[in-house]
This record gives C-alpha cells, sequence and structure tokens, in this order.
C-alpha cells in the first residue's frame, strides 16, 4: 500500500510597494479568478492584502515601487533578508519610473516648489515631522540597493504577464515572457 | 559552397558584390539584430548592436562587406548576451522612461529590449539632466532619449542636404547638438516634410500636437516582433546619395 502523500508544501510569498502606486498590486489582482489555483500554490505573509506588517521567511518577495526615502531602504532590505526569491515588479521597481522623474532635480528645490512657492501657498512649511522617514537626494530601482533576482517590466506589467511569470517560477521553469507579454510601458 | 555564399549560423547567404554582411542577411531571410543601421543610409558601425562572429572574431556585420566563404556566427547565447548588454547601457545612460514616451510601442530601442528579453537596465542609471527643445512651433526635441545613432545627422546630411544635426563632444560628454547660433531648432530651416523627421529610432524627434493619436497596443511593434518586421522591411534601396551639398560649401 502506498504512503499517503503530503500535501505539497504551500509557496510563502510577500508583497510590498515602496514608491509606486500600488498599480502593479492592481495588476495581479488582474489575474481574476486565475486567484483560485494560485491561492492553492502560495500563501501570502506580509502583503498589503493581509496587512502583515513584517515580512517572516518568505519563498518569493515581490516588491513594486522604487526606493525614494529611509523607510523604503528598510522594508526592501527586510524582504531581502527573508525573501529566498526577490523580484522586482513593475517600471518603479525595475528603472524608478516615475518618482526618479525628480532624479535630474535638487531635493531642496523640488519641496520647495511643493510646499513653499507653488502659487496658493500661504505660510507653506516644509513636513518635518520626525514620523516621516526622510526622502532621498535621488530615486533609485531596487537592484541599486539589493540583490534582485527577477525584474517583471511593464507600467504595470499586465496581468497575463504577472500570471505567466508566476506560473513559471513556481513550476521551476526559467521565467520568459515573450513577445505581447514583456512591455515597458 | 559557390562563390558569392557565405554561411550565418550554418545557413547559406547569397549575397552581391558591394554588399555588407547584415545587408545580404536581411536581403536573404537571415535577421541579424540591428539598432544605428538603417537600410537607407551609410552605415555607421557605431551601437554594435548588429555583432556578430567572423572566423572567430567580433565585427560590426552593418559595416563588414560579405565575403565568399565566411564563417558568420549571429544568433548564438554568446552574442546575444553581448547584445543584451549594450540595450542595458542604452537605457541605463539616458532617460528612457516608456511609460511617458510617445513614442512607446514605435521606438526601436524599446522593441530590441523586448525581442531580446531585457528585463531590466542592470546597471546603476545616469539619470542625466538633459533639458528638452520646444522652441520649434511644430518640432520637439526630447534629448533625454537620445542614442547617439546619428540616423537624423545622416538623414538631415545626405537626403535633405540641411545638415541640420550634428554630434558634439567626446566619450560620456557626447551629444547631440542643433547647427542654429542659437542651438535651437526654432531657428534652423527642419521642415515636417523632412527625411530627419521620420528616422528617429527613438523618441527625440517628435512632432507636436499628434500625440498619442495612434493608441498604445496598435503601433508598429505590437502585432509582431522586431525580428519579424526588419525582415519584412528589407532589402530597400539606397536613398541618400552620400554627401551633403550644404557641408561640401560650408568647407
Amino acid at each position: 500500500m502506498n504512503a499517503p502523500v503530503e500535501a505539497k508544501k504551500k509557496l510563502r510569498v510577500a508583497t510590498t510597494s515602496l514608491a509606486g502606486c500600488f498599480g502593479c498590486h492592481m495588476s495581479i489582482l488582474d489575474i481574476d479568478e486565475r486567484l483560485f489555483p494560485l491561492l492553492g500554490l502560495i500563501e501570502f505573509d506580509r502583503s498589503p492584502l493581509t496587512d502583515i506588517k513584517h515580512c517572516g521567511p518568505c519563498d518569493i518577495g515581490i516588491v513594486e515601487g522604487g526606493i525614494c526615502n529611509a523607510e523604503n531602504v528598510h522594508v526592501l532590505r527586510e524582504f531581502r533578508n527573508n525573501c529566498k526569491i526577490l523580484i522586482a515588479i513593475g517600471a518603479c521597481a525595475v528603472t524608478g519610473g516615475l518618482p526618479a522623474q525628480r532624479n535630474h532635480l535638487d531635493l531642496g528645490d523640488c519641496l520647495s516648489e511643493v510646499y513653499l512657492t507653488e502659487p496658493g501657498l500661504e505660510n507653506g512649511l516644509i513636513p518635518n515631522d520626525p514620523e516621516l522617514p526622510l526622502p532621498l537626494d535621488k530615486v533609485h530601482p531596487l537592484h541599486e540597493v539589493v540583490k534582485v533576482d527577477y525584474f517583471i517590466p511593464g507600467c504595470p506589467p499586465s496581468a497575463d504577464a504577472i500570471w505567466k511569470f508566476l506560473t513559471d517560477l513556481i513550476a521551476g521553469r526559467t521565467p520568459k515572457l515573450g513577445h505581447g507579454l514583456i512591455k515597458y510601458d | 559552397m559557390t562563390d558569392n555564399t557565405f554561411l550565418l549560423d550554418g545557413e547559406e547567404i547569397p549575397f552581391q558584390p558591394g554588399q555588407t554582411v547584415i545587408q545580404a542577411a536581411l536581403a536573404a531571410g537571415g535577421y541579424i539584430p540591428h539598432l544605428c543601421y538603417h537600410p537607407e543610409f551609410k552605415p555607421h558601425g557605431s551601437c554594435k548592436v548588429c555583432t556578430v562572429k567572423v572566423n572567430g572574431r567580433t565585427a560590426a556585420s552593418c559595416t563588414l562587406p560579405a565575403q565568399a566563404g565566411l564563417e558568420v556566427e549571429s544568433d548564438t547565447d554568446e552574442i546575444n548576451d553581448l547584445r543584451r548588454t549594450l540595450v542595458q547601457m542604452l537605457f541605463a545612460e539616458g532617460n528612457h522612461f516608456c511609460p511617458s514616451c510617445e513614442k512607446s510601442g514605435n521606438c526601436t530601442l524599446q522593441a530590441l529590449g523586448y525581442d531580446l528579453g531585457v528585463m531590466t537596465a542592470g546597471f546603476r542609471h545616469f539619470f542625466p539632466d538633459r533639458p528638452v527643445d520646444a522652441s520649434h512651433p511644430d518640432i520637439l526635441l526630447d534629448f533625454n532619449r537620445c542614442i547617439l545613432c546619428e540616423l537624423c545627422v545622416r538623414a538631415s546630411c545626405e537626403v535633405d542636404d540641411k545638415c541640420v544635426f550634428a554630434l558634439s563632444g567626446r566619450g560620456l560628454g557626447k551629444h547631440l547638438v542643433v547647427n542654429a547660433e542659437s542651438g535651437l531648432l526654432a531657428d534652423t530651416d527642419i521642415a515636417l516634410t523632412d527625411k530627419a523627421m521620420e528616422v528617429c529610432p527613438v523618441g527625440v524627434i517628435l512632432k507636436k500636437r499628434v500625440g498619442f493619436a495612434q493608441p498604445i497596443g496598435q503601433r508598429r511593434y505590437d502585432p509582431e516582433p522586431i525580428s519579424a518586421q526588419a525582415l519584412r522591411d528589407a532589402p530597400r534601396p539606397p536613398a541618400g546619395a552620400g554627401h551633403c551639398a550644404a557641408c561640401e560649401v560650408e568647407e
């Protein structure tokens, strides 16, 4: 008689959005009914979907958004320390994206423009509460701060691209998007 | 093997005397990735994306004359890795923010990245400061995306006889300049009908007020990858005479 087959252990997946817009997370949800088979294979750790605040040991970490402040660096390092595989998802995580469009400007100038000199601002103040994470001088893509194992470009990557990538990865294949799924815009 | 053929990845490619390796290959249905090469202009040999291995040595196939008996390797892991790195360096060097670019979907650099499977620039991004030139009433110049392929320089000189564009500086300081005392495009005689308006492979030279008239998803490289498009477009007869009367007068 065969020994009872042990249920395959689910992969533990953490996700977060740093200097991003949550558009990539929306695109993850956009895989629609395929979420059900996916949830048969994975369980979520820290993620906006679970509201778990800190990441435990995980198999896969999916990070949306670039690095624009000190807190982003801490969260990214927490992910790198806990996740066997780290994936940068979306244009901001891969290239710095929209937030990085400030990189050729002086940070002080940006803050004064937004909080002090913009028309309609009276007695403006640059926010300086100790609770607020300090902005970095420049916005960085993830790979400039930690080692990143995989990149899914796109703004956002389509649900089909995310599905193809994750199912390849979970099945142990080298993820390959191919024409129509690999997009930078 | 007959006299006028060479081997491209083991396939026999016929050629006419005077043809380069890439011209003969594309005409015979053998795709070699390329960026600064354009069938209508004199080869430039600067981007090196069309690099192939010939008898054990690397060479730019756009400038290499086809010769009988050459053994050319192109579609190999080694060469494609090199090409990928070249494309990555171009993405890291300029400001290529595809999500807001009007050229997205029609862009050769982007399409090449897709076809080669470039998922990230890999290198540290330079984020250079390159102000745009919006001086011209009908044309926008966005230098952030320039890859220094000189196609606009060649088109403006060889076809339009105007020499509106040139490259200036060396190494990292190399950049596209406009041939006017003010340095502004408005002070040149560029016209919307010029060949130089058509050839930019990236989103530097753009017509104003037509942005996104062609929707994303219905653009040049949406239905099929650039490798298929390049074969359909080849070969084309040369358009330029190879010299510019305006330049020669100035000298």
